[in-house]
């Protein structure tokens, strides 16, 4: 780990960082005023580390009520909103702080550059993001309505109209709904547009599209996405204000408006919206196997295509949310072939993955058991997926307990795996230290434990016929145990998700020193001191091939020459 | 500390290293997001087409704004005579047909005001009167709202053109608002097509 050894040493700046902290006050000032994207990368991880603690507060909420049939731990009305707000919460709140976090802070060190194109922007994407979160949030006090009604949301992360109109959702919880959405939705939109800019104009001298490394790729490809995904969903919203306070009648069917027509806008950004939520965790997966297998990735142009493939072919799948709708039968076909078209790239790069373990030699640090354990969880992730694709099957299981553990088995056991992988693998880089190894192996044991106990368990009720979004259930059904072993695994989830806080606290005061390069990594970002200086590099570098880092540590043998 | 680059053992000089500009890559990536937004409007736009069960329809109320249409559209030949203008440093010529892209604009604008209020007062025409209402009002305001945000970045460079401020070197910058101003024309005529002639 000792950095003198490296050839890139006199690129690092190694005048000590110096009394350059003012006062507290001075430094507070210093984060909220900032536009450095490793700043705002970083409040943009703390924000979804907080955000998950709260969406996973009250799932802990949900499980308790459903852990015993005709429970009234939860009323009714108050059930409603701890799932409305936790869905809402985990992918707005969550999901995208968190892979525009990492993006943010990852995308300019691994394409060589000092910044992101725009950091104004990127500032005023973060503080939009989190305002609108915070927005949401006030709904709990502030939602009343005239007429006494309302509070927190209530109606579906979905917000399906004409439930959300003025007639049936009264009180204010639907416009916070909107109203927050649409604020954060303009942040998401800000921090694609920066992504694309950089990436597309800031690589450094040498690095061609084809030599940047997988997550810039998968990131460009989800930026991309995120312009044509996030937009439906505000104007969907913007349509649904003018209904509530314009007298619009876009969903109002006393005027000839359509449900259904909030249901396909609603789906178009909801199915890409969770390829948006998932490539950038592929993108961590394609740093991290590697460099534990001490192998290059597999297959990089197939990887490339494929990444670019699916983000393509998942704007076409979304109807597979609505086969229960009643559309014509052209129309299911079509939905059912597209959704398991988007099945092939996405196999092509879990069998790229195995081929890059296969033959390596493999070390199981904490980053690379998460990225593991996600490539065999995310494979029967999609094979769920694959079966609720035929329409058939998914006629039967829609909304039911079957559907909830799969999109689980994605968001947490594909999703929330590679990005606590991600954490492990990049905090030394962020702050200067490494993770502890030994909570590191304890949190993703038992991580694991109360995540297969959770959502592995949780089909069967949903193959028994119970349906989501019920507050309660009546025994006898054959339901109850399974809930319970559900609910008893996510109490192992948030004892583990405690342990992994705790680790990020007591490692930032105590780990051991971690050096620029703790991983023996190929990539920019390990070419520079940990944490970087403000101005990342002391000199630009300039690249030959996708593993600049392998170049210099090995002349005798560089990857330029095979590429 | 020396400023060497990070060392490489086979280096081509890449002097030649040139990616684009990241304005204009930032003006076409929001460009595209904008595109994505006003698609859901004119998909609910023609959605909603003959569906109105009541009041007014678009055949008896709607007249071809082809004046308006007209001065909006000459606004992006303007534009670009304005550009061509500040890349020779031909200040004068450049503030002359930014003006006169800006007067086009305004003209535009009160069009349509005079158009929706002749809807609302004679037509009876309001956004909660039916789906046409509803639909049209949505998709012609958030186009009127761009054209309004468009009109005033236009009017501040204005400003700093008739106060000195603008020089040629800022040509890449002024080319990037004015591929916003372009957008804004080809979504007119996108609009023009469905509500006035498909539509109608």
């Amino acid at each position: 780990m000792a950095d003198s050894t490296l050839p890139i040493g006199s690129a690092i700046d190694l005048t000590p960082p110096g009394e350059t902290y003012g006062t507290w006050l001075e430094q507070v000032h210093s984060w909220v005023v900032t536009v450095d994207h490793k700043k705002l990368g970083m409040m943009y991880m703390a924000y979804a580390l907080v955000f998950l603690l709260v969406g996973g507060f009250e799932a802990i909420l949900l499980r308790i009520q459903l852990a015993v049939p005709h429970n009234n731990f939860l009323s009714p009305e108050v059930f409603n909103r701890i799932f409305t707000m936790h869905g809402t919460t985990m992918v707005f709140l969550m999901g995208m702080p968190l892979i525009i976090g990492f993006a943010n802070y990852l995308v300019p060190l691994m394409v060589g550059a000092r910044d992101m194109a725009f950091p104004r922007l990127n500032a005023f994407s973060f503080w939009m993001t989190a305002l609108g979160g915070l927005f949401l949030y006030y709904s709990f006090i502030g939602g009343v309505g005239l007429q006494g009604a309302g509070s927190a949301p209530d109606f579906t992360w979905w917000g399906y109209a004409p439930y959300t109109e003025r007639a049936f959702s009264r009180g204010h919880s639907a416009d916070y709904w909107a109203l927050a959405l649409i604020v954060s939705g303009f942040g998401t939109i800000g921090a694609a547009v920066n992504i694309i800019a950089t990436t597309l104009c800031m690589r450094c001298k040498g690095m061609t599209l084809f030599r940047m490394p997988l997550l810039v790729w998968l990131n460009l490809v989800v930026a991309g996405m995120i312009l044509v995904t996030i937009s439906p969903l505000t104007a969907a919203q913007i349509m649904l204000e003018i209904d509530r306070y314009l007298g619009g009648h876009f969903f109002d069917s006393q005027a000839g408006g359509q449900p259904v027509l909030w249901m396909h806008f609603f789906w178009i950004f909801g199915h890409p919206e969770v390829y948006v939520l998932v490539l950038p965790a592929f993108a961590i997966a394609n740093e991290v196997i590697p460099v534990f297998s001490r192998k290059a990735i597999f297959g990089y142009p197939a990887m490339v295509a494929a990444s670019a493939g699916i983000g393509l072919i998942s704007l076409s799948v979304w109807a597979h949310h609505m086969f229960t709708v009643g559309m014509p039968s052209a129309a299911n076909a079509f939905f059912v072939l597209s959704t398991g078209l988007v099945g092939v790239p996405t196999g092509i790069k879990i069998f790229n993955w195995i081929a890059t373990m296969w033959g390596g030699k493999i070390r199981f640090a904490t980053p690379m058991l998460f990225c593991t354990a996600f490539v065999v969880q995310f494979l029967f992730a999609g094979l769920t997926g694959i079966m609720l694709s035929v329409a058939p099957w998914n006629w039967q299981l829609h909304n039911s307990y079957f559907v909830i553990a799969h999109f689980h088995y994605v968001l947490v056991g594909a999703i929330v795996f590679c990005f606590l992988g991600g954490f492990y693998y990049w905090y030394p880089k962020m702050i200067g230290r490494m993770l502890d190894e030994r909570l590191g192996k304890w949190h993703f044991w038992l991580f694991v434990l109360g995540f297969h106990m959770t959502f592995d368990f949780m089909h069967i009720p949903g193959l028994l016929g119970m349906p989501r979004w019920i507050y309660t259930y009546e025994p006898g059904r054959g339901w109850e145990i399974w809930n319970m072993i559900v609910s008893v695994g996510g109490i192992i989830q948030a004892v583990a998700t405690l342990i992994f806080v705790y680790n990020l606290v007591y490692s930032y005061f105590k780990g051991p020193e971690a050096g620029p390069d703790p991983w023996d990594a190929w990539t920019l970002e390990w070419a520079t001191s940990s944490p970087p200086p403000e101005y990342n590099f002391a000199s630009e570098p300039v690249v030959a091939s996708r593993r600049p880092l392998w170049d210099l540590k090995h002349p005798e043998d560089p990857d330029s020459r095979y590429e | 500390m020396s400023a060497t680059t990070i060392p490489l053992a086979h280096g081509a000089a890449h002097e030649d290293w040139v990616l684009p500009y990241h304005g204009t890559v930032g003006m076409l990536a929001l460009i595209v997001a904008e595109i994505a937004i006003f698609t859901i409007f004119v998909v609910a736009y023609v959605f909603y087409i003959g569906k109105s069960i009541s009041g007014p329809q678009p055949r008896q109320v709607l007249e071809l704004p082809i004046f308006n249409t007209v001065c909006l559209l000459s606004s992006s030949f303007t534009i670009w005579i304005a550009e061509r203008g500040l890349k020779r440093g031909a200040m004068g010529a450049f503030s002359l047909w930014w003006a006169v892209t800006v007067v086009l604009g305004a003209i535009f604008l009160g069009g349509t005001g005079l158009e929706w209020k002749k809807l609302i007062y004679h037509d009876g025409l309001t956004i909660s009167t039916n789906l046409f209402g509803t639909t049209f009002y949505s998709l012609v305001g958030l186009h009127a709202s761009h054209v309004i945000i468009g009109l005033t970045m236009l009017l501040i460079v204005l400003i700093f053109s008739l106060t000195g401020k603008l020089k040629s070197e800022h040509s890449r910058q002024l080319e990037v608002l004015s591929l916003y101003w372009h957008f804004v024309d080809a979504v007119w005529v996108v609009v023009f097509t469905v509500v006035y002639i498909i539509g109608r």
